[in-house]
């Protein structure tokens, strides 16, 4: 007969519950909502000059009402300043995976509103995760570029390293048969410069757009001469002398237009083959439960069946081995019509747990099942009974079978993920096809008042061999001390600005941005590209 | 006399009515079509159809030859000529019946009478009929026309001798406009009919358009089933008929009727006829001229009188006497038509052509659409603009009319430009609504056509949500595997993204941002929630915030057309890079409509004027003229005289001064 939920919509927990995790997703987009309104500050001057701003440049390229992820959109935040109050997250990019022309792609937008689009610390992460994500699900990438370069004053030797990847990428993506496109909106020198010179298709934008190894100042500081920078390389010159814009277009729009025109020129979907198409049922219980019935304190025990309930398919799975290690939940379901195996966790990781987990995920390799992590994990269990009875191997099976599973992995972090637990549940070590968090997820070797717990230990054992009476206030200190470090770090917006995630997500969408993803790892799979010794030269 | 199969020498609605009846007589039908028509209705509709030639009726629909080798060809007995091309040919008459063929109308004799108006006007006065001063002599030269003119007095009508239905009739307000008109009518006259004689009638003034219908056997028979008023006219065009006339009294009725009963025993008439009047308000009346054949608006007389006009015709043709007496005619209810054309009343009536996109016409209690049209099909530049009929009957006169309000309202033409909304403002108007209108009610009240209709935010908000609703289902279709809840989605916020439309000659921004199941959309600083469901066949049931629309629409790449009341109202995209294009230079004059040049008169290092005349294109069987637009002077001519021209194409190029 199905699962029948427990939870009561009209009790004040959930009302608390909804509340707590409406507050903290009211602060996802409260922080998403800084680089917006800083960016919106030079619409003007743009659009004085015959611009479109860069958010509304990724309006116009995306297919109307067609469905959007964003990715990294809290990337950098507290990178850029360690202060959680002033910190403008986004790492002046806009990221994500949208449709242009029918196709589905990877898109980057230089945010040129900020910094006249110039990369910052975390800026390089993001683009190479972007990258790293159209690799594996065989996507096309659009870039509409006007960047600055790297930030000089934020210059780092090992940015410059490490950023000729971006460039290396690109010429990979060519040879492999993924085509890039890019259109050049404005000023982008150095590595800027190298966006449009690597890409596949380049549309140039009369009059704003330009590209040079080094602009008018660089070149006379360089070799004295007295260049402007429409001659160095405007639109019109590299699309008459230098042979690098392949298409010129009068304004933004248009070579917005004509980036949409190329990609539909690919007919990129015709080795597609058709899905075999399936009734889809939406969940019986509402989504947007979800909020409520999910405590924000991963303390708080909840049963997770009741947030898979949310998202699956007619609220319908198949428990498997419900009696055996019953922390460790295992469900067989469907969602948007593609059967998926859900990991998920009613406590910490046992002997039995890790086994039965390791079997699920061999089996779902067996039958090509994606699988799907989610995370409120606080470790694999401790203690005499449990070493005792091979949680170390046990655990070790588990890891072994996530990371040689060869089927799309999804894992989002909906509460805890600590130490070997997250890895153990794919986490962003096991390179996940996507991984996104809710925002009252906690990451880390452990909690805060474990690591700090643990400390204290280890201090008191100190105090005792040398002999001497504990220091109540030094010791009390360095527990806040460590607390208070571990706990900033494990804070979901805190993660994602770091990179090591995909995204923060609402925890409302969560069944919306599951379907994109196995969707996209379906697609990605099922593509047939055709790759080249090396990437289309740019004669 | 007797036959079984009968061809329809006619196309257009006209064609789909004569074979509705005669299939209903069991009779097999053969229809004539050219190229253009390929796609027609009637062709079809006929057990048999025979192509006839290209397009331009000069080599097909006005060809007897090929006509009459197509009866023969497939064994038709008979031959109906239906209104227009040859129905009024005397020759083609004759021919047929030389053919061993039946013709559906009278006697080639009485054509030939009838149909030259001088001669009509004659034999009319000879036998007593009241008529129109004017002149109908042999003498055809300017100057003799011009002086016959000023002595019957101005404003006077110059019309073509062998005309009929309005072609080639002209109203001339003073001598000074004669020489002019005079030469359009001739050229229309001659390319019309094939003659150019013409003759002037003293223009009457504030009279009204009677006509009676009249039908006569062979065996002496002649009976009238009363009177239409066409007074609804516009440049004697008929635009609405109705039946009985509202300035009817059974007196003079009778009176009129016995009138057009001696008309057409003066002629010796067999069949199907009209005897037109104008009626002054003083209730004198005038012969105008008598139509040999079916009118376009036979079916209000149809509705009232009971009876199928086509029907009797075939009985008299066959030799049958008729089956009703004068006595056995009675009028039930009342019943008007409107003729729906292509052309634009907001832009001088200009005629359209282009694709029918959505066709529906409406039913209903009373209600009777006569088409020649099917959904698919191209209006084609050769023929008349005419494209379907909407006749509505009921008890009263006002029944009829509100009916017919409804009528037009649910009767759907998208992608081409129609009269419907000039169409439903005459009907809606106090002088229609009274029944007062004579025949200038319609050149009075809308001497500059009826402004465009001026769209609201409501009717731009739908359309981009009908044209976004097309571009995320196609992108869905090219897309790979994307669920139907991920439409309209997105996990961060997007800021709406613009879409820019054209609306007649005005620019309209939008701005929209999709929801699940629908958009929001920004016009004009304010926003509506527009959900669009689909329906079969383009009709779509629309949420304008609490509102509920129900609209016929035809969406394609970038046009949005839709059907909201009367109103046709066509959206065009306009895409980034095509914005902004060169604007036409004052000085370069191109063809308003697709047509046939009949004159080039600029030459090139000729001075013109703002105003005065280049050349003359003749579309639809209308004349245009095509006037400089600045003074200058003429650079040069791309064109000459018999030059096909697609709209758009450059005729001549004046330099501006």
């Amino acid at each position: 007969m199905g699962f029948v939920s427990q939870i009561v919509r009209d009790s004040e927990v959930f009302a608390k519950n909804r509340a707590d995790m409406l507050a903290l997703v009211d602060e996802m987009r409260a922080l998403e909502a800084r680089p917006i309104a800083l960016s919106e500050k030079r619409r003007e001057r743009m659009e004085a000059r015959g611009q479109i701003t860069p958010r509304d440049r990724l309006a116009q390229l995306l297919d109307p009402g067609m469905p959007f992820l964003q990715l990294h959109g809290l990337a950098g935040y507290c990178v850029d300043v360690d202060d959680p109050e002033q910190s403008v997250p986004g790492a002046s990019l806009l990221v994500g995976i949208g449709f242009v022309s029918g196709v589905r792609c990877m898109i980057i937008v230089d945010d040129a509103g900020i910094k006249a689009g110039a990369m910052v610390e975390m800026s390089a992460a993001a683009f190479l995760s972007a990258q790293d994500m159209a690799w594996k699900q065989n996507l096309p990438f659009v870039h509409l570029v006007e960047s600055a370069g790297a930030n000089l004053m934020e210059y780092k030797v090992e940015f410059w390293a490490n950023g000729g990847k971006l460039f290396r990428n690109l010429a990979r993506h060519s040879a492999a048969g993924l085509p890039n496109i890019a259109v050049l909106h404005g000023p982008s020198t150095a590595g800027g410069a190298y966006m449009p010179g690597l890409a596949d298709y380049v549309v140039g934008v009369k009059n704003n757009g330009m590209a040079a190894l080094a602009g008018a100042a660089l070149v006379h500081a360089a070799t004295g001469e007295k260049a402007n920078d429409r001659d160095l390389g405007g639109s019109e010159m590299h699309a008459s002398t230098s042979g690098l814009v392949d298409y010129l277009a009068e304004d933004d729009a248009h070579g917005i237009e004509i980036a949409r025109n190329v990609m539909a020129r690919l007919d990129w979907n015709k080795s597609l083959p058709v899905r075999r198409s399936k009734e889809v049922q939406p969940p019986k219980y509402d989504a947007d439960e979800i909020a409520g019935l999910v405590p924000t304190d991963y303390r708080v025990p909840y049963d997770v069946r009741e947030v898979v309930a949310r998202i699956v398919d007619g609220s319908d799975f198949e428990d498997f081995k419900p009696g055996y290690g019953p922390a460790t939940v295992c469900l067989q379901a469907v969602l948007n019509g593609i059967a998926v195996g859900i990991l998920g966790n009613n406590g910490p990781l046992d002997p039995a747990g890790a086994n039965k987990a390791a079997q699920f995920i061999q089996l779902c390799g067996q039958a090509d099942i994606p699988l799907i992590f989610l995370n409120n994990i606080t470790g694999f269990m401790v203690g005499t009974q449990y070493e005792q009875g091979g949680m170390i191997k046990h655990g070790a099976k588990m890891i072994q079978a996530v990371t040689s599973v060869n089927v799309p992995k999804i894992t989002l972090y909906i509460g805890a993920s600590f130490g070997a637990g997250n890895y153990g549940m794919c986490g962003y070590a096991y390179d996940p096809d996507f991984l996104f968090a809710w925002p009252n997820a906690a990451t880390g070797v452990m909690g805060g008042e474990q690591a700090a717990g643990t400390m204290e230990m280890v201090a008191r054992a100190g105090f005792k061999r040398k002999g001497i009476d504990p220091d109540e206030a030094k010791l009390s200190a360095q527990k806040a001390a460590i607390t208070q470090h571990f706990t900033k770090q494990e804070n979901a917006f805190y993660t994602s600005g770091r990179c090591i995630d995909h995204g923060v997500i609402d925890p409302r969408d969560t069944r919306r941005v599951l379907g994109f993803c196995l969707e996209t790892c379906l697609e990605g799979r099922a593509r047939t590209v055709k790759p080249s010794s090396y990437g289309v030269h740019r004669f | 006399m007797t036959f079984d199969t009968l061809l329809i020498a006619n196309r257009g609605e006209i064609a789909v009515r004569i074979l509705r009846t005669a299939r209903s007589l069991g009779l097999r039908t053969v229809a004539v079509y050219t190229t253009a028509d390929a796609q027609s209705p009637h062709v079809d509709l006929a057990d048999e159809a025979i192509w006839i030639g290209e397009g331009p009726v000069g080599d097909s629909y006005l060809k007897a030859e090929k006509i009459i080798e197509a009866a023969q060809e497939t064994g038709a007995g008979a031959i109906h000529p239906g209104y227009g091309f040859l129905s009024e040919n005397a020759e083609f008459a004759a021919a047929v019946g030389a053919a061993g063929l039946t013709f559906i109308g009278p006697e080639p004799e009485a054509i030939r009478l009838m149909g030259d108006k001088a001669v009509a006007k004659r034999l009319m006065t000879d036998a007593g009929v009241p008529c129109v001063p004017g002149y109908e002599g042999d003498e055809q030269s300017d100057t003799a026309l011009t002086a016959k003119a000023c002595k019957i007095g101005f404003p006077i009508m110059v019309k073509a001798a062998a005309g009929g239905g309005g072609r080639g009739m002209r109203l001339v307000q003073s001598a000074e406009a004669l020489p002019e008109t005079i030469s359009i009518a001739r050229s229309e006259a001659e390319s019309a009919f094939g003659s150019g004689g013409l003759i002037l009638e003293k223009a009457i003034s504030d009279a009204r358009h009677i006509e009676f219908q009249i039908f006569a056997d062979g065996h002496g028979n002649v009976i009238h089933l009363g009177e239409r008023e066409c007074s609804v006219q516009r440049r004697h065009q008929k635009v609405i008929e109705e039946a009985p006339s509202p300035a009817m009294t059974p007196e003079l009725r009778a009176q009129m009727g016995a009138v057009a009963i001696e008309a057409a025993r003066a002629v010796g008439y067999c069949g199907a006829g009209t005897v037109e009047f104008l009626l002054e308000p003083s209730g004198t009346f005038y012969f105008l001229e008598m139509n040999t054949r079916l009118q376009v608006e036979h079916p209000v007389t149809e509705m009232v009188a009971g009876l199928d006009l086509v029907a009797l015709q075939i009985s008299v043709a066959q030799g049958d006497a008729l089956s009703v007496s004068q006595e056995d005619i009675t009028l039930d209810g009342h019943a008007i038509e409107v003729r729906l054309y292509a052309e634009d009343p907001a832009n001088g009536f200009l005629p359209a052509i282009g694709p029918i996109d959505f066709w529906q016409a409406a039913s209903g209690h009373g209600v009777r659409v006569d088409a020649g049209i099917q959904q698919g099909q191209d209006v084609s530049p050769f023929y008349d603009p005419m494209l379907a009929k909407i006749i509505a009957h009921g008890p009263t006169r006002e029944t009829a009319r509100t009916r017919l309000v409804m009528a037009v309202k649910e009767t759907i033409l998208l992608g081409t430009v129609t009269n419907a909304p000039f169409l439903d403002d005459i009907l809606q108007h106090k002088f229609f609504i009274s029944g007062e209108a004579t025949t200038t009610f319609l050149d009075r009240t809308y001497p500059e056509g009826l402004p465009a209709y001026e769209v609201n935010a409501r009717d731009i908000a739908l359309a981009t949500a009908l044209l976004l609703d097309a571009d995320q289902a196609r992108a869905r279709a090219t897309a790979g595997y994307v669920s139907a809840d991920q439409l309209g989605w997105a996990s961060a916020a997007l800021p709406p993204f613009a879409t820019t439309f054209a609306y007649r000659d005005t620019e309209i921004q939008t701005r929209a941002l999709a929801r699940p199941g629908g958009w929001t959309i920004w016009v004009y600083g304010d926003s509506y929630d527009v959900s669009c469901t689909k329906c079969d066949n383009g009709k779509v049931r629309a949420r304008i915030n609490a509102q509920t629309v129900d609209a016929a629409t035809h969406i394609t790449h970038d046009t949005a057309q839709i059907a909201i009341g009367p109103e046709r109202l066509i959206f065009r995209r306009l895409r980034p890079g095509a914005l902004g294009a060169e604007p036409v230079a004052g000085g370069r004059v191109t063809a308003p409509m697709p047509g046939a040049l009949v004159e080039v008169s600029a030459k090139p290092g000729q001075n013109v004027s703002k105003g005065d005349r280049l050349a003359v294109l003749e579309a639809m069987k209308m004349q245009h003229q095509i006037t400089a637009g600045v003074d200058g002077v003429v650079t040069s001519v791309h064109v000459e005289v018999g030059q096909q021209l697609n709209a758009g194409d450059v005729l001549i190029e004046i330099d501006e001064t």
